[in-house]
């Protein structure tokens, strides 16, 4: 028979100040862990949500990214024209893009800048993208020096409202209008006429990818082969949705010192959980005799330690939840290595994460309680009660 | 060990070996005490007292010769054997009362209970009884700290009834006590005695609670001798 949890849930109350410190230890731990995972997971939800596993973007063999790559306008043509493509009001469903940045100054910083996507791209690239609405003035008028800004550049970057300028290739482009496009990293760049930016950037045809969708997945792989394929070409197609998983590396860093900053933390948290149940164990010697003596096993005693030490965890694996709440739903933003812009996001604390960072807690728990715990159980019944 | 007999000691010994020396506690002790016996075993400090309250119940072992409680040979047990015999068998109620701060009186009564098999309650109820029999029933959702002393110890005798062992420990249980509430606990252990049967055996310094045994006997340097006159 085990002891009552509820002598563990007051044993924890009477002590209320270890307690809590215990607690907020463990407790930021989670937190720094949680805090990582929203910016991972809000990193993923952006960019995943901008891949089409239908669609499939066409760039120069070996480029690694849109903004290094080249297609030229003869090679569009060919691609638009390839048997497997959907088609839409009579006319394939391919985009002949190009991308390149633009330096915007933060709204709350105006000397601090940052590099900005800018893609030029067709009213059926626009069409391609199927979360992309307009919120606010209008599309971009093909052949005019016109900009849509996205959600994300126009809440964070100064210049972007409706009617402002930007300076871009070898003139002023006037911002008419926002739009959004859903949780995805769309929301980080600014969309102009493909022609007009090819033409003031100095390519004149060729821009640096193509878009197209497929009439279904079958058909994705085929063209995949098709065009790769293709000496004649030397272009490479790739998945939208894997093409954008792999600027999850932007994320990396901050992984990585995060989940080391973690670690260390719960190594910390782990001797202050060993620290506190040492102390619970030194002070309730004589009540672990007791129950000895009543006939519970050391089973019991070793079960009743282990549970209030990984309580007192997840006592602190809940705060930090609660710590890390208010980073849920926030926009970020993090700089692209492989587009060298800044992509911006929302902190996501998913439900995943948090069961997570409860297990996480309660290892601790357990790690830190075990020891404790076993010299608890260990010691004969008058010992505990210091008789002789 | 005869019929009547609660408790057999025969040639007990208990050294406690120490770094480079060895304490021994009891010297080849023999003793008998009969079932319903209230036995009180008085003795100065360290002349063994507890520690042959310790063999009788099981949490320490003889260093030589042999400890029979109600027919079982104790020293034969394994742990987890003795554990579950003492549950059933033996109350036992220290001088500090040790109860578990943290519980209300009824649920440190009900604590034994919980390795029953009994409903929750049942053992509720059977707390209760036990509180009401040592004078408590109103004081059911009393912590420790918010009990005097006396009132402790009245708990802690009802833990020790509660799962109505046969025999009674009572280790010094009016050492903290003041007069008013040892007279009232050494009341309840005679009452315990005469009304209920059970076996008392307890150890105290106290001379008053030699007058409510039926029996007496003085330890002095582990060694069972004549009775000295109380001055």
């Amino acid at each position: 028979m085990l002891i009552p949890i509820t002598y563990n849930v007051r044993n924890l109350l009477v002590r209320k100040t270890t307690t809590i410190m215990t607690a907020l230890g463990v407790g930021l731990t989670v937190a720094v862990m949680l805090g990582v995972g929203t910016l991972v997971e809000g990193l993923r939800t952006s960019l995943v949500a901008g891949g089409d596993p239908q669609h499939l973007i066409v760039m120069r063999q070996g480029s690694t990214a849109e903004l290094v790559s080249v297609v030229s306008k003869e090679d569009f043509d060919v691609i638009k024209f390839s048997p497997g493509i959907a088609e839409l009001d009579g006319e394939p469903m391919a985009s002949h893009e190009v991308i390149s940045v633009v330096q915007l100054p933060l709204r709350d910083d105006p000397t601090s800048q940052a590099n900005v996507s800018v893609r030029g791209l067709s009213s059926m690239g626009i069409k391609l993208r199927h979360d992309v609405e307009l919120i606010d003035g209008r599309w971009f008028t093909p052949g005019k020096r016109e900009m849509v800004v996205g959600r994300g550049v126009h809440g964070k970057r100064a210049g972007t409202d409706i009617g402002e300028e930007i300076l871009y290739g070898r003139g002023d482009w006037e911002v008419v209008g926002v739009f959004s496009a859903g949780q995805s990293a769309f929301n980080s760049e600014i969309w102009v006429d493909a022609n007009l930016a090819g033409t003031d950037l100095g390519r004149g045809g060729s821009l640096s990818s193509v878009l197209i969708r497929a009439q279904d997945s079958a058909a994705a792989s085929a063209l995949q082969n098709l065009v790769g394929d293709d000496q004649r070409l030397g272009l490479e197609a790739e998945r939208e949705s894997e093409y954008y998983a792999k600027q999850m590396v932007s994320a990396d860093p901050v992984r990585y010192l995060g989940m080391f900053v973690a670690v260390i933390m719960a190594i910390g948290s782990c001797f202050a959980a060993m620290n506190t149940m040492f102390a619970a164990v030194a002070n309730r010697a004589a009540e672990i005799g007791i129950l000895r003596l009543l006939g519970f096993s050391r089973t019991s005693i070793l079960t009743s330690f282990m549970l209030e030490s990984v309580l007192l965890s997840l006592l602190g694996g809940l705060l930090g939840c609660v710590l890390v709440l208010p980073l849920n739903g926030l926009e970020g933003r993090i700089g692209n290595f492989m587009t060298f812009a800044e992509t911006t996001f929302q902190f996501r604390l998913t439900l995943d994460y948090i069961v997570g960072g409860l297990i996480f807690a309660a290892t601790m728990g357990v790690m830190g309680g075990l020891l404790p715990a076993w010299l608890a159980a260990r010691r004969e019944v008058l010992q505990s009660l210091g008789d002789r | 060990m005869s019929a009547g007999t609660a408790v057999s000691l025969r040639g007990v010994l208990k050294e406690y070996q120490r770094a480079d020396y060895s304490v021994r506690a009891l010297d080849h002790i023999t003793l008998d005490i009969r079932s319903g016996q209230f036995f009180c075993l008085m003795g100065p400090s360290g002349s063994g007292k507890s520690t042959l309250l310790h063999l009788v119940a099981g949490i320490d072992r003889p260093t030589d010769g042999a400890v029979e409680v109600l027919g079982s040979a104790i020293g034969e047990m394994d742990d987890r054997s003795l554990a579950r015999w003492r549950s059933q068998n033996i109350g036992y109620i220290f001088q500090s009362f040790n109860l578990v701060p943290v519980m209300t009186a009824a649920e440190n009564v009900e604590l034994p209970l919980l390795l029953t098999h009994l409903s929750k309650k049942e053992r509720r109820e059977r707390a209760r009884s036990a509180l009401e029999i040592v004078g408590l029933g109103d004081r059911l959702g009393h912590r420790p700290q918010q009990l005097s002393g006396g009132q402790e110890q009245r708990v802690a005798i009802a833990r020790a009834i509660v799962t109505d062992p046969s025999i009674i420990l009572a280790d010094e249980p009016t050492g903290e006590l003041d007069a008013q509430s040892a007279t009232d606990v050494l009341t309840i252990l005679e009452r315990l005695n005469s009304n209920h049967g059970k076996t008392i055996i307890m150890v105290t310094h106290d001379p008053r609670a030699r007058q409510y045994a039926k029996e007496s006997r003085y330890l002095d340097k582990g060694r069972i001798t004549e009775m000295p006159e109380i001055q």
